[in-house]
């Protein structure tokens, strides 16, 4: 794992992963919409909102696998001080965050026709509204100080501390009673989502993950280039003091 | 031990302690999370009923549905015990016999007074077709109460 955490090694793998990770978002959402839309069956009950839930689960599914990879990277930044989980961490806070948004606002506006309100105040939804909130928190803080160590130190133990609400979101639904639905496709005994529907759900998810993946190198690369330009102002300050 | 070493021990003690410490709380605001209540826990006096707003969730049971005007009535089941509930406005879209549903609303006399009804989806998920030829071989095993 260590050897990971190397920048230039970074920026090699990174190199080779990108165009792959283009090629997937771009094949799997073109797909996944052209599944969703119009290649998927309307549902029994909901009608042609269950298109709803080919947006709504895969940002749902973002929204967790980013904060669990963000306190992974955190974790890795304060206990081996690899200076690169940080940098990754940071890159992904603002793609969860936006996936999170979007599952809130999706399923705000599949709950109106469908259960009749926009919102209610039920375990899964309102552990979810604090996962986005945990977002904000996030990048809010790692900006916060002068001192961008300190920062992302304080950030990544908020990380951290964070991820105790992962799996409460995850087992809400079965943990308590709730409005919402309990889960469809990672259950036990399998599936409760007919094969047809399948395909565009997984498609959506694939291409989402690969968004990630495209934008993590991305940020990364620039969060390091930011770096490297810091450095480098810092030596040059250093060096026009000492000539004077 | 390196202080890496230590730094790790430090945030998998802290995750654990935080971990537990969510569990807890959890289970001891069990009453307040749940979103609702069953008849038999309302029936049985689980629960206090006398004038707060609580929400009853369930099944609307088959058969039980009548509309005079703008009022509704039917009864929500969980297999066990039905609850009669009464409501004026209008009912979501997925609201219909054998669907989950959740009301709010205050007990009195026996009947559940709604003031809100929402229609709960079940976890299921498929076309028509399916729905139907399920229905037919007798394999269906939606719209049932758990």
């Amino acid at each position: 794992m260590h050897r990971f955490a190397n920048p230039a090694r970074f920026l090699r793998i990174a190199a080779i992963i990108q165009p792959w990770a283009v090629g997937i978002a771009i094949l799997s959402f073109g797909a996944g919409l052209w599944f969703s839309l119009f290649a998927s069956p309307a549902d029994y009950q909901q009608g042609e909102s269950v298109r709803i839930m080919y947006i709504h689960v895969p940002s749902a599914w973002m929204g967790m696998v980013c904060y669990t990879a963000m306190a992974v990277f955190s974790a890795m930044g304060l206990i081996w001080k690899h200076p690169l989980a940080d940098l990754m961490a940071r890159a992904t806070a603002p793609v969860g965050a936006a996936f999170t948004f979007i599952c809130l606002i999706t399923g705000s506006l599949w709950g109106k026709p469908m259960w009749g309100t926009w919102w209610v105040w039920d375990a899964r939804l309102t552990s979810m509204l604090i996962l986005f909130f945990l977002y904000l928190g996030y990048m809010a803080l790692a900006d916060a100080f002068d001192d961008a160590e300190r920062g992302q130190k304080a950030a990544g133990i908020l990380a951290l501390v964070g991820v105790v609400n992962v799996p409460i979101i995850k087992w809400s639904v079965d943990w308590w009673n709730t409005l919402h639905q309990p889960a469809s496709v990672v259950k036990m005994g399998g599936p409760a989502i007919d094969a047809s529907m399948m395909v565009p759900l997984i498609l959506m998810a694939v291409a989402f993950k690969a968004y990630w993946v495209l934008v993590l190198i991305l940020r990364t690369r620039g969060e390091i280039a930011a770096a490297k330009l810091r450095t480098l102002r810092m030596a040059q300050v250093h060096a026009a003091g000492q000539t004077e | 031990m390196t202080r890496k070493k230590r730094r790790l021990y430090f945030v998998i003690l802290g995750l654990l302690a935080i971990g537990t410490a969510a569990a807890l709380v959890l289970s001891a605001l069990r009453q307040d999370i749940v979103f609702f209540f069953s008849p038999s826990e309302i029936m049985e006096a689980k629960v206090p009923t006398e004038g707060r707003r609580i929400r009853l969730g369930g099944l609307v049971e088959q058969g039980s549905v009548v509309k005079q005007g703008a009022l509704v009535h039917f009864k929500v089941t969980d297999g066990a015990h039905s609850l009669p509930v009464v409501f004026e406005g209008l009912l979501p879209d997925l609201f219909r016999e054998g669907q989950g549903v959740v009301t709010e609303g205050r007990m009195g006399d026996g009947v559940f007074m709604a003031s809100e009804v929402l229609a709960k989806h079940d976890e299921n998920y498929m076309p028509k077709e399916v729905a139907e030829s399920l229905k037919k071989s007798g394999h269906w095993q939606g719209e049932q109460p758990k």
